[in-house]
């Protein structure tokens, strides 16, 4: 992906124009922006009518294919919890075996979906494998920072002092006690055609990411952060909002990293607190709006906790400021 | 082999190139495969047609035996031909891949190295591991030395693949016994290998009043996998069951095409009686230990004794019926079982062996041997020793109060 390529830059009047590939009538929650999500990562393929979809066990997988019904208008496959990427693996292997012998024309894209417990927990083994053994595909890594399908436990992707029914709130433990995995930084360290972070409320910068990710010569990772108001317990109409405030107050940066310069690049909505870091906002106003944060406000506002977040916060954005070379 | 309709090449290989060989004639599309410990030397050979451009496959060295299945599993749901082999620790990882393969209907082979389960770390042969796979859904055939394992894995893409079966296949062969043991076998030209397994045609299925490939093919988009809940998955679960049943025949009909084209035939394709017709004890096994029981029973027979055996060559789908009209008017039958099973009266084999021929009467004395754990060795006076008892019960007409005992462990 050199700079002289002429990037795609998605029109909400061409997305409107064309076929919906995640249709309506799917059941996920309310206000749920995984559906967003894989709208959007669906408009942005560049060749939607040859991809295939593999699918790990999660909360857009069970809404999404209750039989007799899918949502899906591509060839879609779900297996397991943690081997979508492998299930990927075989099925370019397939293809790339029979086009060999005359059997098939072509390779279809591959587009692999999971959320946060096969991508940060239980699946990373396939996807490192899969990412070391080069195949040709994109792995969207959809973060709502739980095992929200199976009823809130907390995960890899869970962030310090957040509520889940296995991070619980009580006299002697203020939620989860560990921070979250960089895990885009993980799969980077892959050294892979691209990885990028996202964000559903960035919905230009996610979709241009999706269409290089699927564009580039092997393979490629988006973690792309996508709140959940069961668990994080905010108005359900106030996600898109939850996702931007997690940029602005840089608790989730924005960034690519390109396999042919080896290079991590600020996306353009980080970029900014980079260069004015006066406009970042406190990541107290990102945690007060949320419920599963709510121990740290009342009864008895808790400071040295929201410090210690603050803390984390800022000590991985300065990282990914050095590691792009803005810091 | 002095009738041998094909022309055929004798090769002095182990069980594990056997298979190997048999991968490579079959046409397989994609191989993927791991060394989880213990390994098996099938992968290497086959590793080798890859690297020597003797072969089409696409061959995925994934890391780990769970991703080995499931890279089979999507080259499979995408329309190839798949193949996987692995043993012990790794079919058990593989576990829960192994439950979605069969249930998703995709005619996966897998060869299987039986090797002993982990705990204590043992690496040497017995069939604990293949047969906890019994409830998996897949077709389980056992082989008696490399020979049937070249034969029985180029028959499972035949099987699996047939459009009224379309499930997953294992062929199991002893560890150590079979897959590092070298053996002349017999192997078919490759062009008449081809002719024999063909290439894979896709199930079609119908969609909204449409016929179309049950494939991940963007021409004919199609969900594969999806959620069924309370109101579906018990029908799904019958249709894999007929699926088991309609197996029955072709099974059959597999064997009998390649003893035409080969000459050699494994009875019915499920069960291989020898001498049992007038026989007062018969034992009944599988894999390799059932050569070495033919060989006493010879002996014996020799010596004017009445004993038979029964090679169990296909536990799944089990013939029952087969079997219990084999076995129902024999006095004493004695099940020799490389596996081990705690809290439970008997292992599989004689648990299902037992089970069907409860409706006779009368019906066996039966009892139940485990032995040959941990790769330890089962020599023929190990069989000597179970006929000796068998034909004593036969001769007294006691049963002994507990079924089930362990041969050649020290106390």
């Amino acid at each position: 992906m050199t700079q002289e390529t002429p990037q795609w830059r998605p029109r909400l009047k061409d997305i409107a124009n064309q076929e919906e590939l995640f249709t309506s009538g799917q059941r996920l929650c309310a206000g749920c922006p995984a559906g967003s999500m894989a709208r959007m990562a669906m408009h942005a393929l560049p060749r939607p009518k040859n991809t295939i979809v593999s699918q790990a066990t999660g909360c857009l997988e069970v809404a999404s294919t209750i039989y007799p019904y899918t949502a899906w208008r591509v060839p879609w496959m779900h297996s397991l919890f943690e081997n979508a990427p492998a299930n990927a693996s075989g099925i370019e292997a397939a293809y790339k075996a029979r086009k060999r012998q005359g059997l098939e024309d072509d390779i279809p894209d591959l587009l692999v979906f999971s959320g946060d417990g096969s991508g940060f927990d239980i699946g990373v083994q396939a996807a490192s494998g899969a990412i070391e053994r080069r195949h040709n595909f994109l792995y969207i890594i959809y973060d709502n920072h739980a095992y929200q399908n199976t009823g809130i436990q907390r995960s890899g992707a869970t962030p310090k002092y957040a509520w889940t029914t296995t991070s619980e709130v009580g006299k002697k433990e203020p939620g989860k006690l560990l921070w979250k995995k960089p895990i885009a930084l993980v799969y980077a360290a892959h050294d892979p055609a691209y990885c990028a972070t996202a964000s559903v409320y960035h919905w230009r910068d996610f979709m241009k990411k999706v269409r290089k990710g699927m564009e580039v010569e092997g393979p490629a990772v988006i973690h792309v952060l996508s709140p959940c108001h069961r668990n994080w317990r905010y108005p359900e109409e106030q996600g898109m909002q939850m996702a931007k405030l997690a940029v602005e107050t840089c608790f989730h940066p924005l960034w690519e990293y390109e396999g042919e310069t080896r290079k991590y690049i600020l996306s353009a909505p980080s970029r900014v607190f980079a260069l004015k870091p006066e406009k970042k906002k406190p990541v107290e106003e990102w945690l007060e709006l949320q419920g599963r944060f709510r121990h740290l406000f009342r009864p008895k506002r808790r400071d040295d906790l929201i410090a210690d977040f603050q803390r984390l916060t800022d000590e991985d954005w300065a990282f990914i400021q050095k590691l792009s070379n803005m810091g | 082999m002095s009738n041998m309709p094909a022309k055929q090449i004798l090769m002095g290989i182990n069980g594990d190139e056997a298979v190997a060989y048999a991968a490579k004639h079959a046409l397989v599309d994609v191989c993927a495969a791991y060394p989880i410990t213990p390994q098996t030397i099938i992968v290497e050979k086959f590793a080798e047609f890859v690297a020597n451009g003797e072969v089409e496959t696409e061959f995925v060295r994934v890391e780990s035996e769970h991703s080995a299945l499931s890279a089979c599993l999507g080259a499979s749901a995408a329309g190839a031909r798949t193949f996987t082999a692995s043993a012990a620790n790794g079919i058990e990882l593989m576990h829960e891949v192994i439950f979605l393969t069969s249930s998703i209907r995709q005619p996966v082979v897998m060869a299987v190295a039986d090797r002993s389960p982990s705990g204590p770390i043992n690496i040497h042969g017995d069939q604990t591991v293949s047969l906890a796979q019994r409830d998996t859904g897949w077709i389980m055939m056992y082989c008696e030395n490399s020979q049937e394992a070249y034969d029985s894995t180029l028959q499972a893409f035949r099987i699996g693949e047939h459009p009224d079966v379309q499930l997953p296949v294992m062929t199991m062969l002893d560890g150590f016994v079979l897959t590092h043991t070298l053996e002349n076998v017999y192997l078919l030209d490759e062009t008449d290998a081809h002719k024999f397994v063909g290439r894979r045609e896709p199930m079609m299925i119908t969609i909204d009043g449409k016929q179309v490939p049950l494939k991940l093919d963007p021409k004919t988009p199609i969900t594969i996998g999806p959620l069924q809940l309370f109101d579906y998955y018990m029908e799904s679960k019958l249709q894999h069951s007929e699926a088991m049943e309609k197996a029955r025949p072709v099974i059959s009909q597999i064997n009998n095409e390649w003893a035409e084209l080969t000459g050699r035939k494994y009875g019915d394709g499920y069960l291989q009686p020898f001498k049992v017709n007038d026989a007062d004890a018969v034992i009944v096994t599988s894999g390799s230990s059932a050569g070495t029981a033919r060989f006493v029973t010879r002996q014996l027979r020799a010596q004017g004794k009445k004993v038979g055996l029964l090679k169990l060559r296909t536990f799944r789908p089990f013939p029952d019926k087969k079997l219990a009209k084999l076995l129902a008017d024999v006095p004493v039958v004695g099940i020799f079982e490389r596996t081990h099973t705690t809290g439970s009266l008997g292992g599989p084999l004689f648990n299902e062996i037992r089970s069907a021929l409860y409706d006779h009467d009368p019906r066996p004395i039966i009892l139940g041997y485990y032995g040959g754990l941990g790769g330890r060795d089962v020599t023929p006076e190990h069989f000597k020793s179970i006929y000796k008892e068998l034909l004593k019960i036969k001769d007294t007409g006691k049963a002994p109060r507990y079924p089930i005992k362990y041969i050649t462990v020290r106390k």
